[in-house]
């Protein structure tokens, strides 16, 4: 059975991948697509299904008229659609029944595979490792995955490429259960890869558009500085244990307590280098605070993709990561505590961008970031089963909000500006239902699923003592003021009011069915997902679930302290909701001059924000263009002067100059070569007269 | 005033610079360079008999004779070419030909 959960998304993609194939083979019958006229063919099929973030507003409106003149969908696509989906659901089923099996049942399951690497000492197999903690993941992924799968067949209607599209959605998939049913760091790294590799494909499935294939490159780099922090800490334990399948290296764990790398004249703790260098790849993959840069831009991508990848499930594989690896960071007091810094302050910051932002994808997509800020909180605290019902929850309502977003946009005709929406309730009333469900859930509204995920995680922090849990505290009340302010003010701008832009306002229509379907069933988990799971992921029920894959050492002093916390601090985060949502109404319902004013006011600290903290500026100034300088310097001095002057090239042109001379001497004329003749005779006599031998 | 072998040897120079000046300093005409040709190799002959009567050893006349034979042969030849040149090229100016130039 989990052998079929792996591998059935892959099987997918192969066969969606091969329907691409064919069909590319078939509309380009010669050896290889010309790639001009495809570029030139396909912006202009897309017009409309390009979703321009920059204004772009009257190019937009002239599109409108070529609507119906679109590319038609690649052969197959019906096909590739429908087989994908059906493996998806066919895995989704599977993963529920595993989830009870595991996680209820308590049948851990180990399923070897093949050997992977054999070198020297270094052993790794490839196995499927099913506990309580994968079940949790098989169950997220595969769910949204399939419900993606299903809504992405409405949404991309319009795309000629559909095949690859789904191809890739299904590699996602299979990459993402890679990773999360991987048994060693191996493994995980394969997988961890794969979805790399899968999120850079999709953030540039529109690869006409340069803004996507831009975005596609930093998503990929920026991971790549996550990565390689990951790919050290992996070195890491592979020199401390010998080993990199998890249940050595956690046997082991607990003797490396006290041992140090030696490192020029320092000596560090070495579980806290390794887990703070483990940490870093799981910055990068889920996009926290000073790794962050590539989510927002990550949004170029289609809609779907955002809410699979870059909300639900990838950017949640850090989170994983650091659950995967509790008993080696519970060994790691410090690693814990920057764990909890760090996640504390990409709650806030990425909370105070999204305030100010005004594209409806980017507000979801710094949202996102935020709580997955939270989900940091709660691991770095030690409550590592709270930080994964957070996830658990945030799948459902962050997917949610991101598949209504979809919704909106195409019935506002790839329009993301909500400040050209607003009025949408009326027009959409399906959708506005959703989202609004979405966001009580996102901002901790009572008996929603998010609400006893967050306020675990705020509780959990405010319990634990010391510095970097009060300020974790701190940070994630604050920001849940915020989060509930901002998402407020997407739901207020987009669906209230009056229509800013009466075109799109007249033209929008509510999606269709397989669009609707996945909404409702995202709806029902936002509120659903919270309450019936509670017990298997805080207090006591959490170690009957978890059993040994998790550590909750720390947990069960949390749960317990829980339990008699006063009613003020439980009550904190559903006030600052309130506040939050007060406010947003105040804004942008009843006194909407208000923010216009506000924004005139503290000029500075709005453009600060809506420049992101000039994080992509520092960076571009930092890093972007000294790396492109030194880039030019060793292309043009190092390569093109030194190597092509002085190398290969220098001495083939000198060989040149040299025979370019030489050949001037052949004149051709004869008395010229017997005046050569003459002079050589008359030298050799010379010779032989005066210094031959005697 | 006897004439000794001194002024066999300096005729013969004379030929022989005359024949080598003819080879650079035509301008004209493939024919002279043969003619110049012809010239070295009848200094090379006077040098020949007149060492051979000197020294009196007949060695020397003998080759003389090989000489002229091998002078008659490259004559012949070198005329076949020069023919067959202008036929080809129609024209046999020093100036012209210059094919090997590289």
């Amino acid at each position: 059975m989990y052998e079929t959960i792996v591998f059935l998304p892959l099987l997918g993609a192969i066969i969606a991948g091969a329907i691409a194939l064919v069909g590319a083979h078939n509309r380009f019958p010669g050896e290889n697509p010309s790639p001009h006229g495809d570029h030139a063919a396909a912006p202009q099929a897309h017009g409309h299904a390009a979703p321009s973030v920059h204004g772009a507003h009257a190019v937009i409106h002239e599109s409108h008229g070529e609507e119906t003149e679109h590319e038609p969908s690649a052969a197959g696509s019906l096909a590739a659609e429908l087989i994908t989906s059906t493996f998806l659901v066919i895995t989704c089923v599977l993963s529920w029944v595993a989830f009870v099996t595991v996680g209820f049942k308590g049948e851990n399951a180990h399923v070897a595979v093949f050997s992977f690497i054999t070198s020297g000492d270094f052993h790794s197999e490839w196995a499927l490792r099913i506990d309580p903690l994968t079940a949790v993941m098989l169950v997220v992924v595969t769910t949204i995955s399939s419900l993606v799968h299903i809504y992405s067949i409405g949404y991309m209607e319009e795309d000629p490429y559909k095949p690859r599209f789904f191809s890739y959605l299904s590699f996602f998939t299979f990459a993402m259960l890679m990773l999360v049913t991987a048994d060693n760091l191996v493994q995980l790294f394969f997988g961890w890869e794969g979805v790399g590799l899968a999120s850079y494909l999709l953030i540039g499935f529109w690869y006409y558009k340069p803004e996507a294939n831009a975005a596609a490159i930093k998503a990929f780099l920026v991971n790549r500085v996550g990565d390689f922090g990951f790919s050290l800490g992996i070195f890491a334990v592979f020199f401390l244990t010998r080993a990199v399948d998890f249940d050595t290296v956690f046997a082991q764990a607990p003797s490396l307590v006290g041992r140090n790398f030696h490192f020029l004249s320092w000596d560090f703790d070495a579980l806290t280098v390794v887990c703070l260098l483990l940490f870093m790849g799981a910055m990068g993959k889920s996009a926290q605070f000073l790794l962050h840069t590539w989510l927002p831009d990550a949004m170029e991508g289609p809609t779907p993709v955002s809410a699979l990848i870059h909300a639900a499930t990838m950017v949640t594989a850090g989170v994983f990561m650091v659950a995967r690896l509790s008993p080696l960071f519970e060994l790691a007091p410090y690693a814990k505590e920057f764990v909890v810094f760090i996640g504390a302050t990409t709650a806030m910051f990425a909370a105070t961008i999204g305030l100010v932002q005004n594209d409806i994808k980017r507000i979801v997509a710094y949202s996102t970031c935020s709580q997955l800020g939270y989900m940091f909180v709660a691991m770095g605290s030690g409550a590592y089963s709270i930080g994964m019902f957070h996830l658990f929850t945030h799948a459902f309502f962050k997917a949610l909000l991101f598949l209504g977003s979809g919704s909106v946009i195409l019935a506002m005709h790839h329009e993301q500006d909500i400040r050209h929406m607003g009025g949408l309730w009326r027009k959409i009333p399906f959708t506005y239902a959703t989202m609004v469900i979405g966001t009580l859930a996102l901002t901790g509204f009572p008996l929603t699923a998010g609400y006893f995920s967050k306020d675990a995680i705020i509780e959990a922090d405010d319990v634990l003592k010391g510095a970097a849990s009060a300020y974790g505290f701190a940070m994630t009340v604050g920001a849940a003021a915020l989060t509930s302010f901002y998402s407020w003010r997407l739901i207020f701008k987009t669906f209230h009011g009056t229509p800013h832009d009466q075109h799109h306002y007249e033209a929008a229509h509510e999606s269709g069915l397989s669009m609707r379907i996945p909404l409702a069933v995202l709806a029902f988990g936002s509120i659903a997902a919270g309450w019936p799971f509670l017990s298997i992921f805080t207090g006591h029920g959490a170690d009957a679930f978890f059993r040994n894959s998790l550590t909750l050492t720390t947990a069960d002093t949390i749960f317990e302290e829980m339990e008699r916390l006063p009613l003020y601090i439980s009550l904190a985060p559903t006030l600052m909701m309130i506040g939050g949502f007060l406010v947003a109404w105040l804004f942008y319902i009843k006194r909407p001059d208000i923010p216009v004013a506000l924004a005139r006011d503290q000029r500075p600290l709005c453009e600060f924000l809506l420049n992101k903290w000039y994080f992509d500026e520092i960076y571009d100034f930092l890093l972007v263009r000294p790396t492109i300088w030194l880039g030019r310097l060793f292309w043009k001095g190092g390569d093109g002067f030194l190597i092509d002057g002085f190398g290969p090239d220098g001495v083939s042109a000198r060989v040149l100059d040299v025979t370019r001379n030489v050949v001037r001497l052949q004149t051709g004329y004869l008395y010229h070569y017997a005046f050569a003749m003459l002079i050589g005779v008359a030298a050799a006599i010379t010779w032989f007269m005066f210094a031959g031998p005697h | 005033m006897t004439i000794g072998l001194g002024h066999y040897l300096v005729v013969a120079a004379i030929l022989f610079t005359l024949g080598i000046f003819g080879i650079f300093l035509n301008r004209k005409n493939v024919i002279i360079i043969l003619m110049s040709i012809e010239l070295i190799l009848l200094s090379v002959n006077i040098n020949l008999v007149a060492f051979s009567s000197f020294l009196g050893d007949i060695v020397g006349q003998v080759y003389a004779l090989i000489v002229l034979t091998v002078a008659a042969a490259e004559a012949a030849i070198g005329l076949a070419i020069l023919v067959a040149y202008f036929r080809n090229r129609g024209s046999i100016a020093v100036e012209d030909i210059n094919l090997m130039k590289g």
